[in-house]
């Protein structure tokens, strides 16, 4: 089943704080990745993996610089629920 | 330590990429210089994973009795390698060297190895220009390069698998081990891989990272070698260890520490 927009964000903000101790309440969907949240390169890595098994999805390496803002991610990760 | 003379050496393996001669191999010359006249001495390259492809093959040696004592020696100097403007491999890789001496045992030392490569991500960790490129470009000298996200991905969630295998080929626990010797990348692979394998905090991580940087194909022996001088483990401790590297390729087993 497919999680809605809100779903997805919501997951994110649990899988970026159990990485990174950061409050779910600041994940927002206009936040940078790297400029807002400080997310380095392997944390960022951490989160993909951590987010392909929650929702069930494969997101290429390739395509993880393309995801700027959460948004991006939430975005990306909804297209590619079936 | 291993309580035997040069010249009883049958054969040497040398783990290296970064011995400047395309042929002829290292080994025979440090056979010649050790001692060890005549031993069979050839290299391998299997870059990161190199040391725990030499741990196999002179098992595998021993056990098949085409040898009595191998030695294993894991050595780089990446300096060479090294674009020292790549902020993503400068400031870890080093240079350094170790070495164990397999041989007969009453009782077994080395568990079975799980080993393996992956063509498809060839490119990941690589010699960024063929020595034909430095040739027809007058590059002076290639440098190895990484995507390092791609590596992250592939060494802490590829590679759990593979090192509980390892450990279940050993018929050993995680809980029973006292140390984990993974090839030392960097401390942020080495953290994520303790987490993915649930490693209890009674079982000894090496850090030598820290101390000499990535290493390739030393980085395991030397990591060893820290934990043992430094009184960290015991001689005869049960440890894990895991080489991964360009390749991309990597082995892996439970070993009883010398």
């Amino acid at each position: 089943m497919s999680a809605s927009e809100q779903e997805i964000l919501e997951g994110l903000a649990e899988i970026i704080n159990e990485e990174t101790g950061l409050d779910p309440a600041e994940v927002a969907a206009e936040k940078s990745f790297t400029d807002d949240l400080d997310i380095d390169s392997l944390s960022m890595m951490t989160i993909v993996v951590n987010a392909e098994e929650r929702f069930g999805v494969r997101i290429p390496d390739d395509e993880v610089k393309n995801l700027t803002t959460v948004g991006d991610a939430v975005k990306f990760i909804q297209s590619q629920q079936g | 330590m291993a309580g035997i003379t040069a010249d009883q050496i049958d054969c040497i393996v040398m783990a290296t990429v970064s011995h400047p001669f395309q042929t002829p191999a290292c080994a025979p010359l440090l056979a010649t210089r050790l001692g060890a006249t005549g031993a069979a001495a050839f290299d391998i390259s299997a870059a990161c994973a190199g040391y725990c492809h030499g741990i196999a093959l002179a098992a595998d040696m021993v056990r098949g009795g085409s040898a009595r004592y191998v030695l294993v020696v894991g050595v780089e100097r990446l300096t060479d390698f090294t674009d020292k403007t790549d902020r993503s491999t400068a400031f870890i890789f080093g240079d350094g060297a170790g070495a164990a001496v397999i041989g007969p045992s009453e009782t077994p030392g080395i568990g079975p190895t799980v080993w393996g490569s992956d063509g498809a991500q060839w490119d990941v960790i690589s010699q960024r220009e063929s020595w034909i490129d430095v040739h027809e470009r007058d590059l002076g000298w290639p440098h190895i390069v990484m995507q390092g996200q791609t590596v992250f991905r592939w060494a802490v969630w590829g590679m759990a698998p593979v090192a509980k295998r390892a450990l279940e080929l050993a018929g050993v626990t995680v809980d029973q081990l006292d140390a984990f010797i993974p090839h030392q990348a960097n401390v942020r692979i080495i953290d994520a891989m303790v987490k993915q394998l649930k490693i209890p905090d009674t079982v000894a991580i090496a850090r030598d990272i820290a101390y000499t940087g990535n290493t390739s194909a030393a980085s395991i022996p030397l990591a060893a070698e820290r934990m043992l001088r430094e009184g960290e483990i015991p001689s005869g401790s049960l440890a894990l260890q895991i080489g991964f590297g360009a390749g991309l390729a990597y082995a892996a087993q439970v070993v009883v520490l010398p």
